[in-house]
């Protein structure tokens, strides 16, 4: 079995279990500790107010905007940015029809993934130069903060030199470092990627049924 | 039943217990979500005013996110076997995050607004001053203001005689008679201590308003302040002691409302903790007096008889609006009274903490930082060109705010806006 071959073979599925089995876990582990039950009269609804977080919460908010725009430019960059690679690079969408769904669609041109690549990482570096040269993310920030950032930086990083496909050993590193950063995944900081809807909607619950979302 | 205020010995282990007893899926979901992506510290007036790091709404959380991760959270047993969990919280710690968690944040949950995860800090803080409390690192102006309401119903130990000699004062001033224990009334009004002492005229404004839109009310004699200093605190069990005797009251008399005054934390304990920390709703409704007053406006019951020209700014309560969702009410009740309304930056639910909230105020300690704060305030009121008066419904708020005041020696008054409606009621016989 080639270098290639084991890791889009046993590593691949390895990870994946680890990914799937974990993060779902850790959302069971959140939820299993229940809520408490409302016994206030609402004045709104405490469903509509979640949805409102969820969707609210998502945009960057104009009254803070002057403090926070180096943020909310990075965070967009490289969300936006690794999303579009994820889901619409030609390799992915490869292996997203081959081996995963069964369907593909169209995947980006090069220059457009070029682009992307350069946005998403012009982000994840503005966002992590910030972390450390800040006063108030040096000291928020933890091991786990660093390592998931270095983690999905060489997991992109390495998704651009196998972008030619010239060798398999490059494909292999690639998939090798996602594997990781997959295997990461459920036990890091990286897990906010689902539990932010359980945040935004939990608190968006909360004010909604007092009839604000914040 | 006795109510303890303070543990026997301070202890680590104490606290962390009771930070665990406070973790449900939401609290959870807030701690295991924060990206440290440090934005809640641009919307912290502590933090603005100083640029202390500390001062990072989300780090104030540390101690209790630890003992989450060491004890609690998913993979929190294997992440011990392997030494990866954060490290067990000290005493040494917790006396550090007092001041943090009691000193420079006021749960005003402005950063709450900002967090791109909708983190609920001002709820997970609230949550945290529980094992603060249980550890025994809670500051002791608020114990001392804890012990005062637990002995006398007020934080300021303020008696009965205190309420009987107000009611006097303002029946003498308006010739109204206030109603006192009416059993059957439809609404019961209780006071913030800091209106009961500071601000006793608000008990004329609501006479007159009352008589005009003829309401039906009472003061009770056995329960009649509605600062809940245990909600302040951190504990649920001081909190709920409090809470019972308004409840008691309101009960007894078969009212079918309690107005919940001009007063922020109060109106998150009556409405909204309450009948959590109860256990059960209440047999009457929680109104808040401004929801009263813009329902009686709309209802043509309560009349304004003209308008107040000067410059005038709402400083609208966190409690009450960002966090009470009262939000539409005192926008409407100025606009009615206020010629010259001036709208500062922010205003509504993105609006700037008075720097005293969540027992800030009653913590000695923490008042040079309060002051500090206010800087803030300062700022979006000159942004805003400058203002006559600053109009408020909380009566906490108005205090800090007119102590900051004199603080930076500006001269600039502060009024109630249940008061300043009260002075532009329609006269009787009508608007002729």
């Amino acid at each position: 079995m080639t270098f290639l071959e084991w890791t889009e073979g046993p590593l691949w599925y390895g990870a994946s279990a680890i990914f799937v089995v974990g993060a779902a876990w850790r959302l069971f582990g959140i939820l299993r500790l229940g809520r408490r039950v409302e016994l206030s009269r609402p004045r709104a609804s405490a469903a509509s107010g979640a949805l409102a977080a969820i969707v609210r919460h998502a945009l960057p908010r104009g009254e803070y905007v002057e403090r926070t725009w180096y943020h909310v430019v990075a965070g967009y960059l490289f969300h936006l940015g690794l999303f579009a690679l994820l889901l619409f690079a030609a390799p992915h969408v490869a292996f997203i029809h081959d081996r995963l769904l069964g369907v593909g669609w169209t995947p980006l041109p090069r220059w457009a993934f070029i682009v992307v690549a350069e946005l998403a990482f012009a982000g994840l570096i503005l966002l992590w130069v910030r972390r450390i040269c800040d006063p108030v993310m040096r000291q928020i920030s933890d091991r786990d903060d660093h390592l998931g950032t270095w983690l999905t930086f060489i997991a992109m990083l390495t998704g651009c030199l196998a972008l030619q496909e010239t060798s398999p050993v490059l494909r292999g590193i690639h998939m090798l470092c996602v594997e990781v950063w997959m295997v990461y995944f459920p036990f890091s900081r990286l897990m906010h990627a689902f539990t932010w809807v359980l945040s935004r909607g939990f608190m968006g619950a909360n004010y909604g049924r007092r009839g604000v979302s914040p | 039943m006795t109510v303890h205020t303070r543990p026997e010995k301070p202890s680590a282990e104490a606290a962390v217990q009771a930070f665990l007893g406070q973790i449900d899926a939401s609290i959870a979901s807030y701690l295991e979500t924060c990206v440290h992506c440090g934005e809640c510290a641009e919307a912290c007036h502590f933090y603005e005013v100083t640029k202390d790091p500390r001062y990072t709404p989300t780090w104030k959380l540390q101690p209790m996110v630890r003992a989450y991760k060491r004890h609690l959270a998913p993979f929190s047993g294997l992440k011990r076997a392997l030494g990866l969990a954060p490290s067990e919280v000290t005493l040494d710690e917790l006396e550090e995050w007092s001041e943090l968690v009691y000193d420079a944040c006021t749960m005003c949950a402005r950063c709450t607004v900002v967090c791109p995860m909708g983190i609920d800090i001002a709820t997970a803080i609230r949550r945290m001053r529980e094992g603060m409390v249980a550890a025994g690192v809670a500051p002791e102006g608020l114990h001392e203001a804890s012990d005062r309401a637990l002995n006398t119903g007020s934080p300021l130990g303020l008696t009965l005689r205190v309420l009987q000699k107000q009611i006097a004062d303002q029946e003498k001033e308006t010739g109204i008679p206030v109603p006192v224990d009416v059993k059957g009334a439809d609404y019961l009004v209780i006071l913030s201590a800091m209106e009961l002492i500071g601000f006793p005229e608000v008990i004329g404004a609501l006479s007159r308003i009352f008589k005009q839109a003829n309401v039906s009310w009472t003061f009770s004699s056995a329960a009649f302040e509605a600062t809940n200093v245990g909600v302040q605190i951190g504990s649920k069990e001081i909190a709920t002691s409090l809470l019972g005797r308004v409840v008691d009251a309101a009960e007894a008399l078969e009212v079918k409302y309690l107005i919940s005054p001009e007063c922020g934390h109060a109106y998150g304990a009556l409405k909204w903790e309450g009948p959590n920390m109860m256990g059960r709703n209440y047999e009457f409704e929680v109104i808040h007096i401004l929801e009263l007053l813009e329902e009686l406006r709309l209802e043509g019951r309560l009349r304004i008889g003209g308008k107040d020209s000067r410059r005038l700014a709402f400083h609208d309560p966190c409690q009450i609006v960002r966090r009470g969702g009262v939000v539409a009410e005192p926008r409407n009740l100025m606009a009615a009274v206020a010629a010259n309304q001036v709208v500062t930056a922010h205003a509504g639910i993105n609006n700037y903490c008075c720097g005293g909230g969540g027992g800030v105020s009653s913590n000695h300690r923490a008042e040079e930082l309060r002051f500090k704060a206010f800087a803030v305030k300062k700022r979006q009121l000159e942004e805003a060109g400058g203002v006559d008066a600053l109009v408020t419904a909380c009566a906490n708020c108005r205090n800090v705010l007119e102590e900051a005041i004199d603080e930076y020696e500006m001269d600039l008054p502060v009024l109630s806006l249940t008061e300043l409606l009260a002075e532009y009621l329609e006269p009787e016989g009508g608007a002729g």
